[in-house]
């Protein structure tokens, strides 16, 4: 049976270090494919002018080719490259919902994230996206320091 | 909406009380009002005209009796759907894939920044103060009627927006007027099209624009005291052209979030101040009601109260205008009717909601006067309105009957009126834009014309006794109303088919609730 390891980059050096981990996890699995995801930050419950609602497809569409190409792509690359089966999706939402929706989605067995760290008064009010997918994810979260 | 033409022209008038002022703008401004008032003025009179014999003006008929018609055609919709809407605006029935798009939440807030302005906070007690208490019942009435009359045109805005190639979408009243009309064989639809487009760029740089800059400095004058007009106009032109020339977004998300923030402080102040008077509750319902019904002594009685209801839920939540339907055309949905179904919920929030809180609260902190002889309400000196506690009316009789319980609110009151402000000009800013690229073509030169003509009028509408101005343009919005409601009648076939389908296929499963 195919191990699926979900792989959550935040397109700072903390995901490198999520990589190197589960590259590392997978080279030790038989079978094992890795899913790049990288979640782009957004609410459906914010406050917009109709401008900004006109225009918020082409943005969408923006940021989602922004995130491919700059991150999740060249990660996703890099990995079938050194020999890894390796897939890459692109969504919005709740960091750590979607994150956690997509490895469900996907049948993943595990998530590897980098410790991300949120501003001092959203990390105290809320918590950080890790935290929360580490008390809510549906499958075991490894992250990395 | 913040239409409040006997208001404004008090307004205006005080603001050039000062006789350095006054001096100044004698002369030219005068000869400019009064060669406006008298192009105008046959225009202003028409769309304003009662109905022979009372004092009912036709336009108001004209939305109610679409609502009403609209109500009964889709089978009161507005009930039947309004937890579905709810729903919606929850995002139950969103794909995840869509994730990113224009959330059905965010087309409504965007729409209710547009409508909840002083409309809910002085129009209200202007209809109370002159049609009593009973006037709220009419209001509640006119508002849930309303509901249909959104649901009508929302989801024909969606359905018939165009999209272009670089993913940005223009919507409303001219394209579903050109487009359906075309569709379903009729003539026409194009001379709708530019007649709504016209109306609409008026009704935007009026009273969408101008009436809004006015009443913010009356607001900021009441609180630092008198000053030039043209100060804050610069000043609020300035903000708004680095809003929606320079795409300063920063502003207007700020204004975004704050506006909804005020619009919950406002209905929960008004529910802290219920809950003080609870004892009181039942009999504030019981004005609302025996008054709806016999007037409680009111000038003009029962009809007197239905004139001011459904008046001022009319102005307030724009039902019928059109407005809405270039707010909510931006969302990207499979079924345009669910963007209906969600703009149900505006005249709900906006009239049932906010509006009889603002009644409830003048009404509970006893600020209309009852003669205790009679039980009836007292006539003013002048006998067209309730006599109130130190003679207040409009904005100033909310502020005084909020401050019977916080004698710091109107502070926080002036300062929601100035952001009400702000978030309305903004949103009426993109609803000329739209009617303007309609006329002229999308471009960017076309459009920055149309954003500089729009920040100029800040300023004017800031500065200058404009009375006749604002007139003619309240006018224009409401003549809005006439062409879509006209245009609505032949395109709500096309509505109940979509409702039909979508009914269906709720009911057997197809469509359903994602789980998130």
């Amino acid at each position: 049976m195919t191990t699926k390891i979900v792989i959550g980059l935040d397109g700072t050096e903390t995901g490198e270090r999520a990589i190197a981990f589960a590259k590392d996890l997978a080279a030790r699995i038989s079978s094992c494919e890795l899913l790049v995801v990288y979640v782009i930050e957004w609410s459906p419950f914010t406050f917009q002018t109709p401008e900004e609602n006109a225009q918020r497809h082409k943005r969408r569409e923006e940021e989602i080719e922004l995130a491919t190409t700059r991150i999740v792509t060249p990660a996703v690359d890099a990995l079938n490259a050194a020999g890894f089966t390796a897939h890459g999706i692109v969504r919005h939402g709740d960091v750590a919902e979607t994150l956690n929706a997509i490895t469900v989605e996907n049948g993943g067995n595990q998530i590897v994230v980098g410790r991300a760290s949120a501003d001092g008064f959203k990390k105290r009010l809320f918590g950080s996206s890790t935290q929360n997918l580490v008390m809510h994810a549906d499958v075991p979260v490894t992250v990395v320091n | 909406m913040t239409m409040f033409r006997n208001l404004s022209l008090a307004a205006i008038a005080s603001m050039f009380a000062s006789p350095v002022l006054a001096q100044d703008a004698t002369g030219l401004d005068d000869r400019i009002n009064q060669a406006f008032a008298d192009f105008t003025g046959p225009f202003v009179s028409f769309i304003f005209a009662p109905f022979p014999g009372t004092g009912f003006p036709w336009i108001v008929g004209w939305l109610v009796v679409a609502a009403t018609v609209f109500s009964l055609y889709f089978a009161f919709v507005q009930f039947r759907f309004f937890g579905h809407a709810i729903s919606l605006v929850k995002g139950d029935y969103s794909d995840p894939n869509d994730a990113g798009e224009v959330s059905h939440f965010q087309a409504l807030a965007t729409a209710l920044s547009g409508t909840v302005g002083l409309g809910n906070i002085a129009g209200v007690a202007v209809a109370v103060g002159i049609g009593g208490p009973g006037a709220t019942f009419w209001m509640i009435v006119a508002g849930l009627l309303g509901m249909a009359s959104k649901f009508t045109e929302c989801t024909l805005g969606v359905k018939y927006r165009n999209e272009y190639e670089d993913g940005t979408v223009s919507g409303g009243p001219m394209y579903y007027m050109s487009k359906g009309f075309n569709e379903l064989g009729l003539p026409g639809g194009k001379i709708l099209a530019v007649l709504f487009s016209i109306f609409c760029i008026l009704g935007a740089l009026g009273g969408g624009n101008m009436f809004q800059a006015n009443q913010a400095h009356q607001q900021i004058a009441g609180i630092v005291g008198d000053f030039p007009g043209w100060i804050t106009g610069l000043i609020f032109a300035g903000i708004v052209f680095a809003v929606i020339v320079g795409g300063l977004k920063s502003i207007a998300r700020v204004t975004e979030k704050v506006v909804p923030f005020m619009g919950i402080m406002y209905v929960l102040a008004a529910l802290v101040i219920i809950i003080m008077h609870a004892d009181q509750i039942g009999w504030a319902f019981g004005q609302i009601f025996a008054g709806a019904f016999t007037g409680l002594g009111v000038a003009g009685g029962m009809v007197g109260a239905l004139i001011q209801g459904f008046r001022r839920a009319a102005f307030s939540n724009e039902a019928g205008v059109g407005s809405a339907a270039i707010a909510h055309s931006a969302v990207r949905t499979k079924e345009p009717i669910t963007e209906g179904f969600v703009s149900l919920l505006e005249p709900f929030i906006d009239t049932v909601v906010i509006c009889t809180m603002t009644a409830l609260v003048i009404i509970i902190t006893q600020q209309l006067i009852v003669d205790p002889e009679t039980g009836n309400y007292m006539l003013n000196e002048a006998g067209n309105a309730i006599a109130t506690v130190d003679g207040n009316s409009g904005v100033s009789l909310t502020s005084a009957a909020f401050a019977s319980a916080f004698g710091w609110f109107p502070y926080v009151l002036a300062v929601a009126v100035v952001l009400f402000a702000f978030s309305t000009m903004i949103s009426w800013s993109y609803y000329g834009l739209k009617a303007w690229t309609y006329l002229f073509g999308e471009g960017h030169t076309t459009e920055l014309v149309f954003k500089v003509i729009f920040c100029v009028f800040v300023v004017i509408g800031a500065a200058a006794n404009l009375g006749p101005v604002i007139d003619f343009s309240d006018a224009a919005i409401f003549a809005m109303a006439v062409v879509n409601v006209f245009a609505l009648y032949f395109l709500m076939k096309v509505v109940r088919q979509e409702l039909a389908s979508y009914a269906g296929r709720l009911k057997s499963g197809e469509i359903r609730k994602f789980s998130h």
